[in-house]
């Protein structure tokens, strides 16, 4: 029977992973393939694990969702015989709440405080990425201030830190070291702590809007980046003595997790999980957006592609954060912080008071929101976790026809039933980790 | 793969074609319609032009715009699978776009190539209902497997809980 005709009898296929009894030979091999995400040949090539253990030397059992290390709602059916994962699939959708279907209720103003709440961990750089995209729809993206450029810049790098920080906290607490828990989400703290000071909240800014961002970095910001820059540099050598030099860390993540370049691109692995395999990719240097290209920083890259490699690259790229975070400082132009075209931008606060129609403009712009010209567009940067795009159709109208979100947790996740095979089920946890997937932004 | 630097420097005037398919540069970004019926055969033939890593696939629903801009040669459909593949070598993208017919939503899949699509077809799936023909598993991915519709597409009402105030009369 054909898929179309089961679909069409209301018997959807099952989600989750079946026992091998429920299986034929030729299916199991597609499951297999399928479960490693690869083709049925390159499966029928694997000999390393027992083609065919008895049911009752296997269990199936769920890991999940709620778990302490699935880091949100993540559920993972392992396959196991004894401690050994022979097969793994990750379930997902327990956060699903539709964020795109309602981005496509929401102006192009409104979209900003959708898309922030995706990857709740980098969200100045889900609003960079849609921002960057309706600006391009509008042809606007040439035209947008210096200052606002780089103030973009200065908020994605923080973020990225911030981030990786907190990676390097849940990291730490997912393999025992419980303390690096505290000092991440310690050193974290302190970046949002700026982040409040210059948007007015922790997460979900919406700060950074198509034009330009909401307001201007507030006084004493410089002082506060120099302060957040001392404090930060020296925590980062502490890690290295509490983790990265200790023999108990580094047995615990080294070989763990192994993932090939080529089984990473073949997957659509970004970020950390790719470049973990010696494949120099990063978007702010291979496509180049804002003014990265004026910059100078290196492009992390390990060798092994294990989770060791994926720590260490975290914990490199949140120091070449913080190098670029210096010369943004140095460079930071002044000017307006965002772009003064009459169609994207609301008329400034002083003028409502002596203008009848800076009134009407405003009331325009925040109830009916602005025109976007028909079109399509896919913009991608590179966030934390790995290529995050949006792909915006627009039919013309002052909400987005289709507003799409290429999550880089979505696309890596198929990498763990890969990177789990045949590995421990104690390990298991390490290889959720070293992916860092945000649930939110996974199911959107 | 020469001909596609030819393409960014040409002006729109003669059509251009990528393997037998247009061509159109849209906001500086290179886009392919590819008809159904060659839809795998041409992506291979991109993968094979290194285009190696499927970043991103999804769908729009054109169920409210049936007229729209598409080159001459092209015949609108409701649904469009969109494919953007990306190479690593060549540091650049290409986006694929294929008409789907509502009377047929099928497409074959590219997990024989690209097996990183995998999850995506699920999902273009489960929110579109558009069915990849000969995908290993599948089944809804975001939604429970019960579920009725497809979210995503437009004739798809949008939930609303109507907001309860106290002492509202009811």
């Amino acid at each position: 029977m054909s898929i179309l005709e089961t679909i069409e009898q209301g018997n959807e296929p099952e989600q989750g992973l079946k026992p091998r009894s429920e299986l034929t030979a030729r299916e199991l091999l597609r499951e297999v393939g399928a479960v490693l995400r690869m083709s049925e040949a390159e499966a029928a090539k694997l000999g390393d694990l027992p083609v065919d253990p008895s049911e009752d030397q296997t269990m199936i059992i769920n890991m999940g969702p709620q778990h302490p290390s699935t880091h949100g709602v993540l559920r993972l059916m392992l396959e196991l015989q004894g401690e050994t994962v022979l097969r793994c699939k990750p379930i997902i959708g327990y956060l699903h709440t539709g964020m795109e279907k309602t981005g496509e209720q929401l102006t192009y103003l409104q979209g900003g405080t959708n898309v922030t709440r995706m990857d709740y961990l980098s969200p100045l750089n889900n609003e960079l990425v849609f921002s960057l995209a309706v600006e391009k729809l509008l042809g606007i993206e040439d035209d947008i201030p210096e200052r606002a450029v780089w103030m973009r810049m200065l908020l994605s790098e923080l973020n990225r830190m911030s981030s990786h920080l907190l990676f390097m906290a849940t990291n730490g607490m997912d393999l025992g070291a419980v303390s690096m828990m505290i000092y991440g989400w310690r050193e974290r703290e302190e970046v949002l702590r700026f982040f409040q000071k210059v948007t007015g909240l922790r997460m979900n800014h919406n700060f950074i809007r198509p034009g330009g961002l909401a307001a201007d970095l507030p006084d004493g910001w410089r002082d506060d980046v120099l302060g957040l820059l001392a404090q930060i540099e020296p925590r980062l050598d502490e890690y290295d003595v509490l983790m990265t030099g200790q023999p108990i860390w580094r047995d615990r993540l080294q070989g763990v997790g192994v993932i090939t370049a080529q089984e990473a691109i073949a997957l659509g692995a970004t970020g950390p999980i790719l470049r973990g395999t010696g494949v120099p990719w990063d978007l702010r240097r291979d496509q180049p957006y804002l003014r990265y290209p004026e910059l100078d920083f290196d492009v992390i890259v390990g060798s092994y592609g294990d989770a060791f490699d994926r720590y260490a690259i975290r914990l490199n790229e949140i120091r070449e954060s913080m190098k670029l975070v210096r010369q943004i400082l140095d460079r930071m132009p002044s000017g307006d912080y965002r772009i003064q075209n009459k169609k994207v931008t609301p008329p400034p606060r002083a003028r409502i008071d002596e203008s009848m129609e800076a009134l009407i403009h405003h009331f325009k712009i925040f109830t009916e929101g602005f025109k976007v010209p028909e079109g399509e567009v896919y913009v991608a940067i590179e966030s934390p976790r790995g290529e995050i795009g949006c792909y915006i159709a627009s039919d013309g109208s002052p909400t987005p026809y289709r507003m799409h979100v290429r999550a880089p947790s979505f696309v890596n996740i198929q990498c763990l039933p890969h990177m789990m095979r045949g590995g421990l089920v104690a390990d298991a946890v390490a290889v959720i980790s070293s992916v860092d997937p945000v649930l939110g932004e996974v199911d959107r | 793969m020469a001909d596609t630097t030819d393409v960014e420097q040409q002006s729109a005037p003669e059509p251009v074609t990528l393997h037998g398919c247009p061509l159109v540069v849209a906001f500086g970004q290179q886009v392919l319609f590819v008809p159904r019926d060659q839809y795998t055969k041409v992506v291979k033939a991109l993968l094979a032009d290194s285009y190696e890593m499927c970043a991103d696939l999804t769908a729009v629903d054109y169920l409210q715009v049936p007229q729209r801009n598409v080159p001459v040669g092209v015949v609108a459909e409701r649904f469009e699978v969109v494919v953007n593949l990306l190479s690593l070598k060549e540091r650049r993208r290409i986006r694929v776009r294929v008409q789907v017919p509502e009377s047929d939503p099928t497409i074959p899949t590219l997990f024989d190539m690209y097996p990183g699509s995998e999850a995506m077809e699920r999902e273009v799936y489960d929110m579109f209902g558009i069915v990849f023909t000969d995908h290993p598993d599948l089944s809804r991915i975001l939604m429970p497997e019960d579920w009725d519709g497809f979210p995503l597409r437009k004739d798809y009402e949008v939930g609303r809980i109507p907001v309860q105030f106290k002492g509202a009369p009811n």
